[in-house]
């Protein structure tokens, strides 16, 4: 019996997909995410929209919140670690949680490495804004990939543009010839090897979410109509006017996301969903998809 | 040309559907209740066995479900879609199918950092191993007399199981290369096609 393989690590990212990862800051909203469906839910101490409202350093969650949301449902509990914080990853390694999120969301504990995240027996999702950035994270071991978006803003415009971006990279590297590869490689500043398997198979060698701005069932369905394997929902669950109708309706539509009937039946009478930023709006240092190198 | 359904609501349909293509049977997925119609073969894929329920309840599946079952539709549930076949389930409090004579327990190993690899004796699938991925899986606590368990754990935990035309896994075949298991299914597909047209 092997524990901790690179199988049994992808493959719970692969049993997660098509569904919808929401965060959460109590035992109540946890039971609330998964009584409407939640695939996952995120423990956090505070939802992204908070954590940029409040300012100052965010760090890993108290393991009393982690541990009394694990006990209460029997989804998968993932939790955030400060880019870089190996430790912290440790400590949430101890507690039993079934995915670590290395997040820009948090504030960053080192700016030039990543966690060396093979030497784990959790597995790990990182963000990125693009094909490079994803394959470099790959590399350093993790097994499942989101974009970023830009979370805590309710705005789904930088999920978008990132996720294009991703998907225009792998379309690009599919249709080169092998003699450019490596310069693109270089280009990217992603290992050759991943750039090569990328070439073969024409799809991102681990499952694929979008993050990051999403707030209606409508922006949902958009991320996986442009090629998104599942989405995880920050802010945009509890900073609605009603939660638990918002939660159903974003994972129906996540599960239909090509059938428009179904997606206007569950946009209906929802309520207001969290109030958005202009991201434009937001001075450059405050924005966290740039964290991550 | 047999057309089997996959169970499309969440988790890993693509990879039962990929493993199909391959063995030459035409696979396709299946989100609503309309779509469950003229099928030779049903598969309910992992993913969250929950998530998964929720959304059979919400859609209206289970009574297209459970009647195409009772007509002997073969039908093939790896961890969760075996959860949601199972008559009894404990750790979830939603009612599964109860298609199937076995009670099981969801979670059984523990966490993700539990979840393993291993290679199983499958004499049904002939006397090679089967190398079998288990993620938070579940287990078989009791299968009934019409039962037959196809394969078991070292320490003799039933991890497999198969009732007249379902079959039940707690791990996932999907997740290797290894096709003997969704052959198996597809020849209950065929010969229960045939005792149709027959």
């Amino acid at each position: 019996m092997e524990k901790g393989t690179w199988t049994v690590k992808t493959g719970l990212a692969q049993m997660l997909k098509g569904g919808v990862i929401m965060d959460v800051t109590t035992p109540e909203h946890a039971k609330i995410a998964e009584e409407a469906g939640a695939c996952a839910v995120m423990a956090l101490e505070r939802v992204p929209a908070d954590i940029r409202a409040s300012g100052g350093v965010a760090r890993m969650a108290d393991p009393t919140v982690i541990l009394a949301i694990m006990e209460t449902v029997s989804i998968p509990v993932m939790a955030k670690c400060r880019i870089g914080h190996f430790v912290e990853a440790q400590v949430l390694e101890e507690l039993g949680v079934d995915y670590i999120d290395e997040s820009e969301v948090l504030t960053p504990a080192d700016e030039a490495h990543h966690i060396y995240k093979h030497e784990f027996k959790v597995p790990f999702v990182c963000g990125c804004r693009d094909l490079g950035e994803a394959l470099r994270r790959l590399g350093e071991g993790a097994a499942m990939i989101r974009t970023k978006g830009e979370a805590g803003t309710g705005n789904i415009v930088e999920a978008v543009r990132h996720m294009r971006a991703v998907m225009h990279g792998i379309r690009k590297l599919q249709s080169m010839p092998a003699d450019e590869l490596m310069s693109e490689a270089k280009a990217l500043g992603a290992p050759f090897e991943l750039v090569q398997e990328v070439h073969r198979t024409g799809k991102m060698p681990v499952v694929n979410f979008a993050a990051g701005g999403v707030a209606t069932p409508a922006d949902a369905a958009l991320m996986m109509q442009l090629g998104a394997d599942g989405v995880f929902v920050g802010s945009g669950i509890f900073k609605s006017t009603d939660p638990e109708s918002m939660a159903k309706a974003i994972v129906k539509a996540t599960t239909h996301y090509r059938d428009a009937g179904v997606i206007a039946q569950v946009s209906k009478g929802l309520g207001a969903a969290m109030p958005g930023l202009d991201v434009r709006a937001i001075p450059e240092e405050e924005l966290l998809a740039h964290r991550g190198w | 040309m047999k057309k089997v359904g996959v169970l499309a609501l969440q988790g890993g349909f693509l990879e039962h559907i990929a493993a199909l293509h391959r063995l030459g049977a035409g696979a396709f997925p299946v989100r609503l209740p309309k779509e469950l119609k003229g099928l030779g073969g049903l598969v309910i894929p992992g993913g969250e066995s929950t998530t998964i329920g929720k959304l059979m309840k919400e859609y209206h599946l289970e009574d297209e479900l459970n009647r195409l079952i009772a007509e002997g539709v073969p039908v093939f549930g790896t961890c969760a879609g075996m959860v949601l076949l199972a008559r009894k389930v404990s750790g979830m409090d939603l009612q599964p199918l109860g298609a199937m004579d076995i009670e099981v327990r969801r979670n059984a190993f523990g966490r993700q950092v539990d979840s393993f690899e291993a290679d199983l004796e499958v004499p049904v699938l002939g006397q090679h191993p089967f190398h079998a991925v288990f993620i938070r899986a579940p287990l078989i606590e009791r299968v009934g007399g019409s039962v037959e368990i196809l394969a078991s754990l070292p320490d003799g935990t039933p991890v497999a199981a198969r009732e007249n035309n379902l079959v039940a896994t707690a791990f996932h075949p999907e997740l290797t290369t290894d096709l003997r298991f969704h052959e198996y299914f597809l020849t209950i597909v065929d010969d229960k096609l045939k005792a149709k047209a027959a």
